[in-house]
């Protein structure tokens, strides 16, 4: 393979093949975390982590597991590699542990890591699926910073805890807007987000499955336009 | 006695529905709604695994990881909460797989209906979130057997309200970019907006 390959696996997970806008991958704790930069900063390495390394020891022994047993082996990697990053946070950031509480747990069931384990490191070579897992890794974590980035300036007038926008409780003149800081407003903002990307990326929307025909009036059957 | 599993129940459904309030499961969630049918098959086969899951990993953790608890064989001060995570997902794995084999062997008509659904329920994080969920709350085993419920049937309940939603969808007519997944995302945060209306209860 070559250099330009390599970054095409990488880079392709970003935008053009995004888990979360375009795979419905990993949207759980996409939702949860995000009503703090720092946290959601956090998050996105544990889970940038994990899934790179366990593509990567998938991938190394993909030739000796049986397929029969192929999701528990897959499990067992992934929550070894999870209780690593959860016991690291707690002992060095435990604040940030206690915020995420058991979502980084929830990383085992996070659909990008096995989708990514079932769908790549079980076909290719070691360091092509530590770069795929890497790629998808960033691509969440664009979408989640994104998210985080958007709630907490317009939430709560900070970034990482430090002040942007004053707000008028504190003396200052931005009205916080508290919908931001709940958590279906993260829905929103990712349905949104994904109306952004497609309008840009054509090729991603999903067909109509039942297309109404132009200045219907009555259902016409025989043309099969209208399906009701 | 039967007041407090009953507001167990009722909080686990409502005030802190799984999928709603805490947005777990999220992609099979969103994934497997287009029709009634099959987000009915997805919710019975959660609840099933639900209310066998909970309980058991209520049963393992208090009596093989929590700290002291293998006091009896000995070893006071042994501590295996580190290994919780894995054992819990692979008693969810198990349970899964045994239920299957079950279904197939004793209740054929149930097995062909969930079909596919059930292996699926292994990497549902609506499950693991449950018993996570319940080792934090720190609930006793009756408790558990009634919090397993109560997430089952939320979460249940949810994904056959989005698809009843998302069925009448296809009368409307959508832009193009928000087709499918983008407008299922707006619909879920309307939801979950009116799920939140249920925080303000206290049992």
């Amino acid at each position: 393979m070559t250099v330009k390959q390599y970054k095409q696996i990488l880079s392709k997970p970003l935008l053009e093949e995004n888990p979360i806008t375009l795979q419905i991958l990993g949207i759980c704790s996409a939702l949860a975390v995000t009503s703090n930069l720092s946290v959601t900063l956090v998050m996105c390495v544990a889970l940038t982590s994990v899934v790179s390394f366990s593509n990567l020891f998938i991938s190394i022994i993909r030739n000796y597991i049986p397929s029969s047993v192929r999701i528990i082996v897959q499990m067992t990697i992934i929550a070894s590699l999870v209780i690593v990053v959860d016991e690291l946070l707690k002992a060095y950031d435990y604040e940030t542990s206690k915020k995420l509480s058991v979502f980084v747990g929830l990383i085992i069931t996070n659909c990008i890591v096995m989708g990514r384990a079932e769908a790549f490191a079980m076909k290719e070579k070691p360091f092509v699926s530590f770069l795929d897992g890497l790629g998808n890794g960033l691509g969440y974590s664009i979408i989640l910073i994104a998210v985080a980035f958007v709630r907490e300036l317009f939430g709560a007038g900070t970034l990482m805890g430090y002040e942007i926008l004053p707000l008028v409780s504190n003396g200052g003149w931005y009205p916080a807007n508290n919908l931001l800081l709940l958590p279906p407003s993260s829905f929103i903002l990712i349905g949104l987000m994904i109306w952004g990307i497609r309008a840009y990326k054509k090729d991603q929307i999903e067909p109509n499955e039942y297309k109404l025909s132009r200045h219907a009036t009555a259902p016409d059957l025989s043309k099969r336009e209208l399906n009701v | 006695m039967f007041e407090h599993y009953l507001s167990i129940f009722i909080t686990t459904v409502f005030i802190e529905n799984i999928a709603l309030s805490v947005f777990l499961g999220m992609c099979t969630f969103i994934a497997i709604s287009k029709k009634i049918d099959a987000a009915f098959g997805l919710g019975i086969a959660v609840i099933v695994v639900c209310l066998i899951t909970v309980p058991l990993n209520n049963l393992i953790y208090n009596s093989i990881l929590k700290e002291g608890a293998l006091a009896w064989a000995g070893l006071p001060e042994a501590n295996l909460e580190f290994v919780g995570l894995i054992s819990y997902i692979g008693v969810i794995a198990a349970a899964v797989q045994i239920l299957e084999m079950f279904l197939d062997k004793f209740v054929p008509a149930l097995y062909n209906a969930l079909g596919v659904f059930l292996p699926l329920i292994t990497v549902n994080c609506a499950i693991l979130g449950a018993s996570l969920f319940m080792i934090e709350k720190d609930l006793k085993f009756g408790e558990s057997v009634v919090y397993g419920l109560g997430a089952g049937v939320g979460w249940a309940m949810a994904i056959v309200v989005l698809a009843g939603i998302r069925e009448k969808l296809k009368y409307s007519d959508i832009p193009d970019g928000l087709q499918g997944l983008g407008v299922t995302f707006l619909i879920v945060g309307l939801m979950s907006f009116g799920f939140m209306s249920f925080g303000g209860i206290s049992l």
